[in-house]
């Protein structure tokens, strides 16, 4: 595919011509059951473990030193910990968006991304749930006011707080990815069990795949129930993107009080999700020699929905000036005039050039079917996104309703140690995934296979 | 021979299994399973699998998760510790609602998932089907069909003959127990 660039990726197969059952599932099989470790695996996870360990040395000097080494202070009580964790968040929305609403919509080309999707959607949630969990600095204080369980103090969250319905959604989120994720594995882990080498590997995925056999009347419930499960993830993922903005537009702070809040942050998290993706499956694809099967057309795919939800972010960003001006509310025009030219401004600025132009360039074919270019937007996006909450959160709390409480903010050495350390464990967690469970799901795949489907006819 | 699972014949054709099938279903066996790597349409229809449970079972799962989360909220805010918190009435329903809906998706999706398991009868850490050594090619890219030793027409001879008889057929096999 790679070879024949005059092709139109739009009107490629899904699947390079030439695959079989056996060949689909030995290729995707072979990266995982391969005695040997190829050594740019062992380079790449010992550079990510290292940097992961960041994220236990901030820890413990937050532990013993509190919140005072972070830039946190009074007027901005909110920097990097919520700036970070609506970046992974948003980041983990397309993967549940590939494999439950594309599943939904029946497009078929999702089949070959979904599986390191999810994973992706999986380990962002990992690295997010750091932040709040921490951002108090005493974690274990976090028990009785996030959960609500009977304890000795008689204590119950409140549930009118929007940073509650954050709890609810997020874990909700995690378990129901992890469940999707491990429902979608199980034929999969079937299939390593019987084709494992050796006897612990087979012990090893046998227990994942809990017996399965492939069954007609096993598969029969289990259509349904990954059906079932895409139906739900798919107003759940809307949801949780939904919630974490309500943390911000049910305040009443100029900036972050806008109706426009929910479905701007969905589509921002889709967008900075759909850059994550691309930034892996590029490398991943070459890597692994897997462009049979992620081929030109998923990547030129990825990049017409990434275009689509990037010119959807800058009708927020429009629309955020436009009620500003429109409020006639001194307080809101004072904020957005101070968040493009105040001393944020070169934030506010960088964000434009980074979500609002630099993908636009993604409208001419030569530049979206370039993989070094589509790589090279997918992290600028990735940047954009950061600056995009950055910029919500910081140049709102900064200067608020009253000068004589005005302030800066700035990251400190911690903050930042924190915020490269999940990146690390991040990558920590895809490496491992990588070598330990097939990135492609191998069962999907068949059913796309020509000659896979039987016509039914009735006797 | 009494002691036999079944006899399982071997197909490398998606089709063969679906046809086999059905044959083996208009010939008035019931007791039978058929065995592919992904899942085929076709063949639950061949078998005439009755319509999945897994939906009720969501359903009642989520209206379950509607209740708990709801309720969870009513009881803490406006019994166990009702607070006045900056005048909001103590049976906040529009607050209740967001988590409600997470709890209903979480109940819903978990009971989706056990529901579906227990239908299945998983984790099963044995079943005789794995006896038969091409068996592992189930998982990969052949398809079976077992006609159980349960079965009331089942004999070994006339069932192996009759599976022996089917086109595409690759092997015939015995199921251990």
């Amino acid at each position: 595919m790679a070879s024949t660039p005059h092709l139109d990726p739009a009107s490629a197969p899904i699947i390079a011509p030439g695959h079989t059952f056996s060949s689909v599932t030995d290729k995707i099989a072979s990266i995982v059951l391969a005695r040997r470790t190829p050594l740019h695996w062992f380079l790449g996870f010992t550079i990510a473990f290292s940097v992961a360990q960041l994220v236990l040395l901030t820890i413990v000097r937050l532990l013993f030193w509190g919140i005072g080494s972070w830039g946190v202070t009074v007027p901005i009580g909110w920097g990097f910990d919520i700036i970070n964790f609506v970046w992974w968040i948003g980041i983990g929305h397309a993967g549940t968006l590939i494999s439950a609403i594309l599943l939904l919509l029946k497009q078929e080309w999702r089949t070959s991304i979904n599986r390191f999707a999810e994973a992706m959607t999986l380990f962002a949630v990992v690295c997010a749930a750091q932040y709040p969990l921490f951002h108090t600095g005493r974690p274990w204080i976090a028990a009785y006011w996030l959960l609500p369980y009977p304890n000795t103090m008689g204590l119950w969250p409140n549930f009118r707080s929007p940073l509650i319905w954050d709890v609810f959604a997020v874990t909700t989120y995690a378990s129901v990815s992890a469940v999707f994720w491990y429902v979608g594995l199980i034929p999969d882990f079937a299939t390593l069990r019987d084709r494992a080498k050796n006897k612990l590997m087979a012990m090893v995925y046998g227990i994942g795949s809990m017996g399965w056999r492939g069954s007609a009347r096993h598969w029969h419930n289990y259509e349904s129930a990954y059906l079932l499960l895409a139906g739900l993830a798919t107003p759940l993922v809307v949801s949780v993107h939904t919630v974490v903005s309500f943390d911000f537009a049910v305040g009443v702070l100029p900036g972050w009080h806008a109706t426009i809040f929910p479905p701007y942050f969905v589509a921002g998290a889709i967008y900075a999700g759909f850059a994550m993706v691309l930034t892996l499956a590029i490398p991943l694809r070459a890597w692994y020699g897997l462009k049979d099967f992620i081929t030109d057309r998923h990547l030129d795919n990825m990049a017409k929905v990434m275009l689509a939800t990037g010119l959807i972010v800058a009708y927020g960003y429009a629309m955020e000036a436009f009620f500003a001006w429109y409020s006639a509310s001194s307080w809101e025009i004072f904020m957005i005039r101070n968040r493009m030219f105040g001393p944020y401004g070169h934030m506010y600025w960088a964000l434009i050039l980074c979500n609002v132009v630099a993908p636009n360039t993604l409208w001419v074919p030569r530049l979206r079917h370039s993989h070094a270019w589509l790589f090279f937007i997918s992290l600028v996006v990735s940047v954009g996104m950061w600056l995009e909450r950055y910029v919500i959160i910081v140049t709102s709390l900064h200067r608020d309703f009253l000068p004589s409480s005005w302030g800066m903010y700035q990251g400190t050495v911690w903050d930042w140690s924190f915020f490269i350390g999940t990146i690390g464990l991040f990558v920590t967690l895809l490496y491992l995934f990588v070598r330990f469970l097939p990135a492609i799901s191998m069962f999907e795949m068949k059913t796309i296979l020509p000659g896979a489907r039987v016509e039914e006819h009735h006797s | 021979m009494s002691a036999l699972y079944g006899l399982m014949a071997e197909f490398h054709d998606p089709k063969a299994v679906v046809e086999a099938t059905e044959a083996a279903r208009m010939a008035g066996y019931r007791q039978m399973d058929a065995y592919s790597p992904y899942p085929i349409e076709a063949l639950s229809e061949a078998l005439a699998l009755p319509k999945s449970h897994v939906a009720t079972i969501c359903l009642g799962g989520g209206i379950a998760g509607l209740v708990a989360g709801y309720g969870l909220q009513y009881w803490s805010s406006v019994i166990e510790y009702p607070m006045n918190i900056g005048g909001r009435p103590f049976h906040s329903w529009v607050a209740f609602i967001p988590p409600a809906y997470e709890t209903t998706i979480l109940f819903a999706a978990f009971s989706a998932v056990l529901g579906m398991l227990a239908l299945n009868g998983l984790p099963q850490p044995y079943h005789p089907v794995f006896n038969v050594p091409a068996f592992a090619g189930a998982s990969r890219d052949k398809f079976f069909l077992c006609i159980e030793a349960g079965d009331p027409l089942f004999d070994a001879e006339k069932t192996r003959a009759f599976l022996a008889s089917q086109p595409g057929v690759a092997d015939v096999a015995e199921v251990q127990p």
